[in-house]
C-alpha cells in the first residue's frame, strides 16, 4: 500500500450530484498529471440512498481502485430528508459518514458536512474513539451553510471540493478550469465564490495535522479520461458501426447512450425498440442491408437476444453484440459487477452454434477488441460478442489520447461489390451462389447485399442450399455445417498471426500464475507487482478470447508455473471451468479465487488468497472472498 | 410493363421474373390459400415497377413464411415472429429497397404480436402481409389467435375459451397508417390491395384471409365475399379513424357469422412514414446508410475527434 497516492471518495446521497463533481474533480487531477482511476458505487434506486464515488490518483500507473482509501468527504444525503421540516427518515442521513468507516485507512483524513449531524448522531457511530484509534483526521465543515449562503444548499459539493483541495494543498486552477467548462453565468460565480470561500475557511480555521498532500506528477503526452463503455463505444465508430438498436437495461444502457447521442451528427442510426428480441433482430435486419450493426445488452436482456443471435450465426449475418455483466440471477443485483454470465455467453442459442467472444480487461482493451471485434465478425460473417461487466463500463481511467488517433475501418469484410459478383458463381435461373461451399476459403463464403444487381438470394434460418433454398439434402447438410464450423478454426488461426490479445504481468518466467479475465485484471496486476516486490515469485496472465479459446497459449503458461490461481468474480469458478475444458487437463494445478457480493477485487484480497491459496499460509480468508481447492483436493 | 431497375437500366419485368427458375416447387397443401397470396404478389410486383432486386421480401416461419422462397426476390426467411424486426431495420438501413414482410397469424399476431404493435405505431414504410388462415398450419392445426371461440383443436380439446384476436382494429389502435382486408378467393382485389400497399407510403397492413382445406376444414372459403368499396350497403370515409374502426369492428364481429367483409378499412395519406419522422428530428441520414460503405468519398469520423470532451 503506497502513501503517495490519494485515493478520494465523496459519499452522499444518490442524485446529490456526486456523478458530476467526482468526476471533474478527477479530470481536475488527471490535468494536474496524474493517473487516475475512479470506481463508482451507488445502489439500485434513482434518488436517495447511500452511494459513493472513489478516486484514485497518484503520479505512478493506477489499475484499480486499490486498497480502503485515505480521504472520506461525507456530505449529507439530501433524499432522506423531509423537504419541510428536515427532519430525519432513520439515521440514512448519517450513512454517508457512517457507512464508509470501515475501509477508511489509517492516518486518513474525513471532511464532514457539520450542519448535518449532532453530538448524539456522532456519538452513535463513536466517531471520536475510532478517529483516536485509527489516527484519523477529522475535519467538520458546515458545507451546507456556506452553500446556502451564497447559492443553493445543492452546491454543497463545490464547498467540499474547495475543503478538499484546502486540506491537499491543491491549486484551484484546473478546478476553476472545469467549472467554466460545465458552467456560466450566474451558476458558474456562484459556484466559483462557494469554491474560493472554503478554501479559504480552510485556511484560516484549521491547523493541518494530517500527512496527506496532492501528490505531484506530469504526463509526456495529453491524457482523456473515459469509462469502459465510451471505449466500447468510440471503438465501434472507428469500426464504422452506424447502427445501434436497444432496449435499456443497466449497465448496458452507457454504451447504448453514447452512441444514440453521437450517431446523428455522423449519420448512424440509432432505434429504441420495443424488447431485446426486437433489438437484435432489428441489428441481423441493418446489416443483412449492408450497415455495419450492432446490438446488446445485460444478463436478462441478452438470454432474450438468444433466438436472434442463433439466427444471425446460421444465416452468416455479421454482427456485434455487448453483454454488459451485473450480479445474477434473475433480474439480480442491477448496479452492482459480476463475472458471471461467461457460460451462457459462451453457449446461448441452440444447437451446435458458433460465435466470437472478447472479453477486454481495462478501458484500452475495450477498445482495441471492440474494432477486432467488428472486423472478425465482417469478414468472417459470425456474430461476436464483447463481454465485460459493470464494473469496467463504469469505471474511468486516463488513456494517452494518442492512443485513439487509428484510421476508421468501414470496410464491409466479405462482402461483394456488384462487379464482382458478376464474376461470382449463380445457378441455373440466374441465383447467386450465396453459400457456395465450393468456393469458400476457410469456410468464407462472400455475401451480396439486398439490391445490388446480380445477387439474389435467399438467406433462411432453416438449413439451406447454396442459394438459400431450404434444403434437409443429408450431404448439403453435412458440407454447409463443416463450412460453417470451419470458420472458428480461421480465426483462431488468424488471431494467432496477431498481437495477442492475452496481457502477461509479472516476470517470464515464475514459480506461481495468477489467471484471471475481464475486470478483475487490473487488480490482478497490482497484486501481482506487490507479491514480487514482497520476494515472491509470480506471473499473471488476463485472459480476453473466450471464443476461440487460445489454448496454446494458456498451455504454455500453465505448464509454466508450479501452481496457478484463478481470480474471477462469480460463485460457479465458470471461467476456470472453460479453462479445465479447453486444456483438457491440469485440474489438479489450478485452483480458485471467487468473489459474488457485488464488490470488485481490491488487490490486497488477491494477495491473501495468494498466500492462503498457492503460499499455503494456513489461515482463513476473509468472508467476502471464496477459495476453492484444485480438483482432486 | 417495362422499368427502370437499381442501376438505372430499362428493362422488360413480367411476373416470370419473379418465379425461381430452377426450384423449389411450393410445398403447400392443394388448396391452400397461400397460393393466392403468392400469386397476386407475382402480379402486382411487375405492375408496380419493381425488379427482383430491388424487394426484399422478410418472412416468419409457418406456412406462410416459405412465401419467399416461391418467390424469386431478395429474401430474408428469418425466426418465427420475428420478420417485423428485421425488415424494418433493412428498410432503415437500405430505404431503397421494397420491403415487403409476410407471416402467417400465429407468426403476426401471436408470438411476433409485440413488434406488430409497435412496427404499426412507428408507420414504417413497408408493406406487411398477413396470411390468416386462424390456425396453426405448419405445426398440424393447433387453435391460433384468430380462430374463433370456440375453436376446438387437439391443444384445446374443449374448444377455445378465449375471444380471437381483432387484427384490423388491432392495427388501428396501434397506428398503422393503411389497413386492409382482402382473401385469395378473391384474386383481383389482392392483387390491386397488394398494389396500393406497396405504393403507400407508410406501414400498410393487409389482413389476407387464407383458407387451410388441411386443418381448417370446417371453415369457410372465406365466401359470402363482399367488398366493402364495391357494396352499396356500406358508405363510410376511409380516412376518417372513427368511421375506419366501425366498420373494422363490423367486419370482425361478422365473420364469425360467415360475412366476409373486404377492402380497404382505412387509408391515411397525410401521415409521414417513420423515415420522414426519423429525418425529420435529425436521427436518421438522407443518403442510405448502406450506400456509404461502397462510397469512396465518404468522410469517416473517428472517435479522435470526440476525446475533446474527456481531456
Ligand atoms: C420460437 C418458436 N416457437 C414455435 C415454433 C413452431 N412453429 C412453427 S410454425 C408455427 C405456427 C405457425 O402458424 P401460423 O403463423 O398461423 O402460420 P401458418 O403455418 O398457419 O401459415 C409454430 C408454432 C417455432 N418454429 N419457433
Ligand atoms: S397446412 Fe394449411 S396453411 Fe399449411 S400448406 Fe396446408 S393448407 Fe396451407
Amino acid at each position: 500500500m503506497s502513501d503517495d497516492e490519494l485515493i478520494w471518495r465523496i459519499a452522499g446521497g444518490s442524485g446529490d450530484g456526486i456523478d458530476s463533481t467526482s468526476q471533474n474533480f478527477a479530470k481536475a487531477l488527471m490535468r494536474s498529471g496524474l493517473d487516475v482511476f475512479t470506481h463508482r458505487h451507488y445502489p439500485s434506486r434513482i434518488r436517495g440512498g447511500h452511494t459513493y464515488v472513489e478516486i484514485r490518483a497518484a503520479a505512478h500507473e493506477v489499475q484499480s481502485r486499490g486498497d480502503g482509501y485515505n480521504f472520506l468527504l461525507a456530505l449529507g444525503d439530501s433524499f432522506a430528508r423531509n423537504p419541510q421540516e428536515e427532519a430525519y427518515y432513520g439515521n440514512e442521513e448519517l450513512k454517508p459518514l457512517s457507512e464508509n468507516l470501515d475501509e477508511l485507512r489509517e492516518g486518513g483524513v474525513i471532511v464532514y458536512d457539520e450542519g448535518l449531524f449532532d453530538d448524539e448522531d456522532l456519538e452513535e457511530i463513536g466517531l471520536e474513539e475510532r478517529a483516536e484509534e485509527n489516527d484519523w483526521h477529522v475535519y467538520p465543515v458546515d458545507l451546507r451553510s456556506i452553500a446556502k449562503e451564497h447559492g443553493r444548499e445543492v452546491m454543497r459539493n463545490t464547498a467540499g471540493v474547495g475543503v478538499t483541495a484546502a486540506l491537499l494543498g491543491m491549486d484551484l486552477g484546473h478546478i476553476e478550469d472545469l467549472m467554466e467548462d460545465a458552467m456560466s453565468g450566474e451558476i458558474f460565480e456562484t459556484n466559483l465564490e462557494i469554491l474560493h470561500e472554503a478554501h479559504e475557511m480552510v485556511e484560516e480555521e484549521f491547523d493541518l495535522g494530517h500527512d496527506l498532500r496532492i501528490p505531484e506528477g506530469e504526463h509526456e503526452t495529453e491524457q482523456a479520461l473515459l469509462s469502459g463503455s465510451n471505449a466500447i463505444a468510440y471503438g465501434a465508430i472507428d469500426a464504422g458501426c452506424r447502427f445501434i438498436a436497444g432496449y435499456p437495461m443497466t449497465p448496458w444502457t452507457d454504451v447504448f447512450t453514447i452512441l444514440s447521442q453521437n450517431f446523428p451528427d455522423m449519420g448512424g442510426i440509432s432505434e429504441q425498440v420495443e424488447d431485446e428480441i426486437a433489438a437484435a433482430a432489428l441489428a441481423v435486419g441493418a446489416s443483412h442491408a449492408g450497415v455495419k450493426a450492432m446490438s446488446g445488452s445485460s444478463g436478462g436482456g441478452f438470454a432474450l437476444m438468444s433466438e436472434p443471435l442463433g439466427l444471425a450465426e446460421m444465416t452468416e449475418t455479421p454482427l456485434v453484440l455487448v453483454e454488459s455483466m451485473r450480479a445474477g440471477p434473475s433480474t439480480g443485483m442491477p448496479t452492482k459487477p459480476e463475472q458471471s454470465d461467461l457460460e451462457f455467453v459462451l453457449y446461448t442459442s441452440q444447437a451446435d452454434s458458433q460465435r466470437v467472444v472478447f472479453a477486454p480487461g481495462n478501458i484500452e482493451e475495450a477498445y482495441e477488441q471492440t474494432r477486432l471485434a467488428f472486423e472478425i465478425a465482417w469478414d468472417y460473417q459470425i456474430p461476436a460478442i464483447i463481454i465485460y461487466d459493470q464494473k469496467l463500463s463504469g469505471e474511468n481511467k486516463n488513456v494517452d489520447v494518442e492512443f485513439f488517433d487509428r484510421e476508421p475501418a468501414p470496410d464491409l469484410g466479405s462482402t461483394l461489390t456488384e462487379e464482382e459478383l458478376k464474376e461470382a458463381a449463380h445457378d441455373a435461373s440466374g441465383k447467386f451462389k450465396r453459400f457456395n461451399y465450393e468456393a469458400a476459403e476457410d469456410g468464407v463464403a462472400p455475401r451480396s447485399l439486398p439490391g445490388q444487381k446480380g445477387g439474389r438470394y435467399l438467406a433462411t434460418g432453416n438449413e439451406h442450399s447454396p442459394v438459400g433454398h431450404i434444403s434437409e439434402d443429408p450431404d448439403n447438410r453435412t458440407f454447409q455445417m463443416e463450412r460453417r464450423l470451419e470458420k472458428l478454426e480461421a480465426i483462431r488461426a488468424d488471431l494467432d498471426d496477431r498481437e495477442s490479445n492475452q496481457t502477461y504481468y509479472g516476470p517470464q518466467k515464475a514459480e506461481y500464475g495468477i489467471i484471471t479475465w475481464g475486470s478483475s485484471q487490473g487488480a490482478v496486476a497490482e497484486a501481482i507487482d506487490r507479491l514480487n516486490d514482497d520476494g515472491h515469485s509470480v506471473r499473471g496472465i488476463s485472459v480476453s478470447d473466450m471464443m476461440p479459446f487460445p489454448s496454446d497459449e494458456l498451455e504454455e503458461f500453465v505448464e509454466s508455473v508450479d501452481e496457478a490461481m484463478v481470480v474471477e468474480m462469480n460463485a460457479t469458478g465458470q471461467f476456470r471451468g472453460l479453462l479445465q475444458k479447453e486444456l483438457g487437463r491440469y485440474g489438479e494445478k489450478l485452483t480458485s479465487l471467487l468473489k459474488f457480493n457485488g464488490n470488485p477485487f481490491e488487490p490486497a484480497e488477491i494477495v491473501e488468497g495468494y498466500e492462503v491459496n498457492v503460499a499455503e499460509e494456513a489461515r482463513e480468508p476473509t468472508a467476502q472472498v471464496r477459495i476453492e481447492p484444485a480438483a482432486g483436493d | 410493363m417495362s422499368a427502370f431497375n437499381a442501376i438505372g437500366e430499362q428493362r422488360e419485368i413480367d411476373r416470370d421474373e419473379f418465379t425461381p427458375g430452377v426450384e423449389p416447387q411450393p410445398t403447400w397443401c392443394p388448396g391452400c390459400g397461400d397460393f393466392g397470396v403468392l400469386k397476386a404478389l407475382k402480379q402486382a410486383l411487375p405492375e408496380v415497377g419493381k425488379t427482383p432486386e430491388e424487394v426484399l421480401t422478410v418472412t416468419g416461419i409457418g406456412c406462410s413464411g416459405k412465401l419467399n422462397s416461391y418467390l424469386d426476390t431478395y429474401g430474408f426467411h428469418t425466426i418465427h415472429g420475428r420478420s417485423l424486426p428485421v425488415a424494418r431495420a433493412a428498410k432503415l438501413a437500405n430505404p431503397e429497397l421494397e420491403v415487403i414482410a409476410a407471416g402467417g397469424d400465429g407468426d403476426g399476431y401471436g408470438i411476433g404480436g409485440n413488434h406488430f404493435i409497435h412496427t404499426a405505431r412507428e408507420n414504417h414504410d413497408m408493406t406487411y402481409i398477413v396470411f390468416n388462415n386462424e390456425i396453426f398450419g405448419l405445426t398440424k392445426g393447433q387453435t391460433s389467435p384468430t380462430s374463433p371461440k370456440g375453436h376446438k383443436s387437439k391443444t384445446q380439446p374443449s374448444g377455445s375459451a378465449k375471444s380471437p384476436l381483432r387484427p384490423l382494429s388491432t392495427s388501428l389502435n396501434a397506428g398503422a397508417s393503411y389497413i386492409a382486408r382482402t382473401a385469395a378467393v378473391n384474386p383481383n382485389q389482392a392483387k390491386e390491395i397488394i398494389k396500393e400497399a406497396i405504393e403507400h407510403d407508410g406501414f400498410a397492413h393487409i389482413d389476407f384471409l387464407t383458407q387451410c382445406p388441411t386443418w381448417n376444414k370446417d371453415a369457410r372459403q372465406y365466401v359470402p365475399y363482399v367488398d366493402v368499396q364495391d357494396s352499396e350497403d356500406y358508405d363510410f370515409d376511409i380516412s376518417d379513424r372513427r368511421e375506419a374502426a366501425e366498420m373494422m369492428h363490423e367486419a370482425e364481429d361478422v365473420l364469425n357469422e360467415g360475412t366476409v367483409l373486404t377492402g380497404r378499412f382505412y387509408v391515411d395519406e397525410d401521415r409521414p412514414s417513420y423515415t420522414e419522422e426519423k429525418q425529420a428530428v435529425g436521427e436518421m441520414p438522407d443518403q442510405p446508410l448502406a450506400e456509404r460503405y461502397f462510397d469512396d468519398d465518404a468522410e469517416w469520423e473517428r472517435s479522435y475527434d470526440l476525446l475533446e470532451r474527456h481531456t
